[in-house]
């Protein structure tokens, strides 16, 4: 049986942590798999810190309860990482990606997890030049694909045009700049 | 039939638009508040022919409701928590006037303190109300248990109200795989609504709302309960039903491993899919443990529940809600009265447990069941009774 993959997503309220979920697991789904993709529903405010969550698996997802283990954990915000444990319950064996300038190597200093899977990527200004506005989730998701290969990076490039182009339709421009943000999101990703 | 990604919520209001009922009333909140927002979508896009009537107050959605199924009309809405509260002494009349109304209910907790997450209190308030009460364990079941539903409230030897409920949150807000069926499968399976009466009949005139004093009023409520006791036929008889047209069938409830199980865990909504794991976890590791997974809490299929786990000698039975009767909570008190009346005695203990959306982790269920099966009998309150994963 193919092992279920867990991802947690932390960021602050209006990055679009839920809206990465729901994007990630419908193209997971398109592409054959079983997925759950949940927010965490507390007191939602703008910039609040918030997570969300993706189960994978190649079998049928009966589970209901939180994700406590997660294999990936995705951080929208580095700010978050002074208030939140973005790390609990992430094995030494997962995947940690972080939306920062720094490489994952001035990132150590900052954490007790010694995990060697552990990347940044400079989400935050690539979402700037390419989608005018500091909204780092699809980038994460391009990042997140290239460190884990998680599906086939074209087709969830085009599963997430579809589903931006229903959201955005008189706005061509914010679709076609987050399909270069994903793309040099995945290329851009720092691996040490 | 089509493999999507869909919330509980959209779930709901996708079975919604391929009922394509007469009539809706209702009012927001949350976290049912989604069903109708999508509703009233597809009816503002002309997907369905619905009359939608947005009313001020969930005491009106349900007066209205209860307005228009007299009429004759096929009646639809959707809620939670203090919104069902609200309806309260409405569900009562729509019970006892036997009018087929169906509610897509999302379960929350009840105030207070306020809390909007999951549990099982607020359909818990409503239980003796006369109602048909389906859970569903996840989305594919909220949309499959709503389709179900039109046709168990209607059936001539039942005519009673029904709801499905839904996990707030958990199931209302997650998304996760589900199958829709064609839009012409749905009306083909639900049937045209026929009414056994109606107020625009004028070869038929008749008063829905009269005075019905100590002459008659207990003649009728004793018909509504005969319609309750029917209704665990027809339940089953469409959920065979259903699973020969759609491919899943659905009955009272559902187990699992539960042939030579020594502890069994009965639960009720999502909770029952996080058992799932648990129950295996538990198998592999040599402990004989099985789920029962109810789905008719109303009616409750006492005589079944008994002959199901009459060989099961240690019982967990887990409640999303408290009675505050000082005894146990709504499951475990109904499900010991199986018991009695079949003669059975097994060690029971309730589990009162995720009231206002506390996680239940899968690993908590594998404790709950080996404590269950080393625990000795129970003496008292307390070890009869365990509130899980509370402070105190």
């Amino acid at each position: 049986m193919e092992k279920m993959l867990e991802i947690r997503w932390h960021g602050r309220g209006g990055q679009g942590a839920k809206t990465a979920a729901l994007l990630l697991g419908e193209a997971a789904m398109q592409a054959g798999k079983y997925v759950q993709a949940f927010p965490e529903y507390g007191p939602e405010r703008m910039g609040a810190p918030v997570q969300s969550f993706d189960r994978i698996s190649g079998e049928p997802i009966t589970l209901h309860c939180s994700v406590t283990n997660p294999e990936v954990v995705v951080v929208l915000d580095p700010s978050l990482m002074e208030v939140v444990d973005v790390t609990a319950g992430l094995a030494e064996d997962g995947v940690l990606l972080i939306n920062t300038p720094k490489s994952p190597a001035e990132m150590r200093k900052q954490l007790s997890w010694q995990g060697d899977k552990f990347y940044t990527v400079d989400a935050s200004a690539i979402a700037l030049e390419t989608i005018k506005r500091n909204v780092p989730n699809t980038c994460m998701m391009g990042a997140l694909l290239r460190v884990t290969q998680l599906m086939d990076f074209e087709n969830l490039l085009e599963d997430t045009r579809h589903k931006l182009e229903k959201k955005f339709k008189n706005r061509p421009e914010i679709v076609e700049g987050n399909m270069i943000a994903i793309r040099r999101a995945y290329e851009e990703v720092k691996l040490q | 039939m089509k493999i999507i990604a869909k919330t509980g919520n959209e779930a709901m209001a996708e079975a919604m638009r391929q009922i394509n009922p007469d009539v809706c009333a209702a009012y927001p909140i949350t976290p049912a508040t989604e069903v109708m927002q999508i509703f009233a979508g597809f009816v503002n896009d002309g997907l369905v022919k619905t009359e939608l009537m947005m009313v001020e107050s969930e005491h009106s959605a349900m007066s209205a409701c209860m307005g228009a199924t007299a009429a004759g009309a096929r009646t639809m809405t959707s809620t939670s928590s203090q919104g069902l509260a609200f309806m309260y002494e409405m569900l009562y009349i729509a019970a006892g006037y036997r009018l087929p109304i169906v509610i897509a209910e999302v379960n929350r907790a009840l105030s207070g303190p306020i809390n909007i997450h999951c549990d099982h209190g607020d359909t818990m308030g409503a239980r003796d109300t006369g109602w048909i009460q389906l859970f569903s364990e996840n989305a594919q079941e909220a949309y499959d248990n709503l389709i179900q539903a039109i046709r168990i409230a209607e059936h001539p030897d039942v005519q009673l109200p029904a709801w499905t409920s839904t996990d707030g949150f958990i199931i209302s807000h997650g998304m996760e795989n589900m199958e829709v069926y064609p839009d012409e499968a749905v009306q083909k399976f639900i049937k045209e609504f026929q009414p056994s009466f109606t107020l625009l009949n004028n070869q038929q005139p008749l008063t829905v709302g009269a005075a019905d004093l100590q002459d008659f009023y207990f003649e009728h409520r004793r018909a509504a309960a005969e319609g309750m006791r029917h209704a665990k036929r027809v339940i089953q008889e469409i959920g065979r039903e259903f699973g020969q047209t759609f491919g899943r069938s659905y009955g009272l409830f559902d187990t699992l491993e539960l042939d030579d199980a020594e502890v069994a865990l009965v639960a009720m909504g999502s909770t029952a899919g996080t058992a799932r794991m648990a129950v295996k976890n538990l198998r592999q590791r040599g402990v004989k443990a099985g789920l029962l997974k109810l789905r008719v809490f109303r009616p409750f299929p006492a005589e079944e529940l008994a002959q199901a786990l009459k060989h099961v000698p240690n019982v967990a039975v887990m409640d999303r809600s408290d009675g505050f009767n000082a005894q146990s909570a709504p499951l475990a008190t109904e499900l010991k009265t199986a018991f009695f009346d079949a003669g059975l005695k097994p060690k029971v203990i309730d589990y009162i447990y995720g009231l206002g959306g506390r996680d239940i982790h899968f690993t908590e269920l594998e404790q709950i069941m080996e404590k269950t099966l080393q625990a000795p009998e129970p003496g008292d309150l307390d070890s009869r009774v365990v509130y899980w994963g509370v402070r105190e």
